[in-house]
């Protein structure tokens, strides 16, 4: 245990600063780069899929370099990732360290998926309530039906 | 209530919709006032649903204000391609209150988002239809003196009816027991059951029509309609089941009315007109009074 957590600090510590999203679920790697739009980040990302984790098997994770997110930002990817681990290094140090969490409010991630609904019929962005976190069940603001975790699809 | 918006029903507080039956009571009583003299109201129909239009044209037309609008997208610059922003931030620049009915749901939410006048829904796609379940209630109360501790029965669509919903949920808040009379197929949805079982009111489930009648207070028909199944055999086994006719209500209650949002097919069998049950053409009638109050609270001229 001990010499385990040495081994991973080594590996984040490679970061001077910026943050570290661990504990990604493998095939959500991808979606948490367009949810955070990483691919406009101007400086060093580095991506892995399918690395060892004693916690899920396999995992996924993320280095951003010079990048600090705001809450509201990084639990934005709490729908798809929501065993990730934050982590946030400054000067070589684990500064912070925290579970993500599903935000109170849904904007402009999910689709409807009510095909009536009128974000999905004109340019609107979406938004959703969580009204049960356990289930994931998201009221959308607009035509009120529910969005369920079987049938979330993402924009 | 002054410049806000009316698009679901839980939008106005309890009190807030109370309110608006007293001052559609005062309507009822002389509902030819020049009150809205100075304003324009726009009525923008994307769908056409001619009785709801016609209630609300008459209802500012009796008060004095004139109206504005499209009864039909296939007549707008909607067929031009414009989007719904558009057309309401346009329509908004002409009007003090826009009305509007339209096939997405959700887009008057949107509306009252992007308008700087009041947006009323009349209707949006399957969701919500908050002047319908004003005047319901309005109608409920006239008939029956009070809206508390009554027995109310909702008959035949329950699943996709979206009056039978707000009407369930605005009933939540006070003490009334429900019985949902529908085929299996068509049966009222959990979430808003939920809505009852959160108050802990009482409610009933039938597949029978008959069973309920002698204990209702009001009886609530609405219309079964084919689009709804998926396979026509289902719709041609139950079709027949939820009609009422005149011999069915032997043995009502004295104050049993029957209700129906209209348009209906054939649910409610014409010999039940002329019963002192009868109230659905009046309920229409109360659509003018509701819909005068909700406009004069909103332009706050009343």
């Amino acid at each position: 245990m001990e010499n385990k957590d040495t081994r991973k600090e080594l590996v984040v510590s490679a970061l001077e600063n910026g943050t570290v999203i661990d504990h990604i679920p493998p095939k959500s790697v991808l979606q948490v780069f367009k949810i955070l739009d990483l691919e406009k980040h101007m400086d060093q990302v580095l991506f892995g899929i399918n690395l060892e984790s004693r916690r899920l098997g396999k995992k996924g994770l993320i280095k951003i370099k010079n990048k600090f997110f705001k809450i509201d930002e990084i639990n934005k990817i709490a729908l798809v990732a929501p065993t990730a681990t934050l982590i946030v290094i400054k000067d070589f140090n684990i500064i912070e360290k925290k579970q993500v969490e599903i935000p109170d409010t849904v904007e402009n991630i999910v689709k409807c998926f009510n095909p009536n609904c009128v974000t999905n019929n004109e340019a609107i962005p979406t938004k959703f309530t969580l009204i049960d976190k356990g289930e994931l069940k998201l009221l959308c603001h607009y035509c009120e039906k529910t969005t369920a975790k079987d049938n979330i699809k993402f924009l | 209530m002054k410049n806000r918006s009316l698009v679901s029903i839980n939008d106005f507080s309890k009190e807030e919709y109370i309110k608006i039956l007293d001052i559609a009571e005062e309507f009822e009583k002389q509902p030819k006032q020049k009150i809205l003299d100075s304003y324009v109201v726009a009525t923008l129909f994307f769908e056409p649903s001619t009785r709801t239009r016609l209630s609300f044209e008459s209802a500012v037309n009796q008060l004095g204000g004139s109206v504005i609008g499209f009864s039909d997208a296939s007549s707008s610059s909607v067929k031009k391609g414009e989007s719904l922003k558009d057309t309401i931030k346009t329509v908004a620049n002409y009007s003090d209150l826009i009305v509007m009915r339209h096939p997405l749901e959700g887009s008057a939410r949107f509306a009252s988002e992007v308008s700087n006048v009041p947006i009323i829904n009349a209707g949006d796609g399957a969701n919500q239809h908050p002047t319908q379940c004003l005047l319901d209630l309005y109608s409920i109360r006239k008939t029956q003196g009070k809206l508390d501790d009554l027995h109310i029965a909702f008959v035949g669509d329950l699943k996709y009816g979206r009056t039978v919903h707000s009407n369930v949920i605005a009933l939540t808040n006070f003490n009334c027991t429900f019985h949902f009379v529908s085929p299996t197929e068509l049966k009222l949805p959990s979430a808003v059951k939920r809505h009852i079982k959160d108050k802990n009111l009482k409610y009933y489930q039938y597949t029978d029509l008959s069973e309920v009648i002698p204990t209702v207070d009001i009886l609530y028909m609405t219309r079964i309609q084919r689009e709804r199944f998926s396979d026509p055999m289902d719709y041609e086994k139950v079709k027949n089941s939820y009609i009422l006719n005149k011999e069915m209500l032997n043995g009502c209650k004295d104050n049993l009315k029957v209700l129906h949002p209209l348009p209906r097919v054939n649910e409610i069998n014409e010999d039940v007109d002329d019963m002192k049950e009868a109230y659905y053409f009046q309920q229409a009638l109360n659509g003018v009074y509701v819909r005068q109050a909700l406009m004069a609270a909103i332009l706050g001229v009343k």
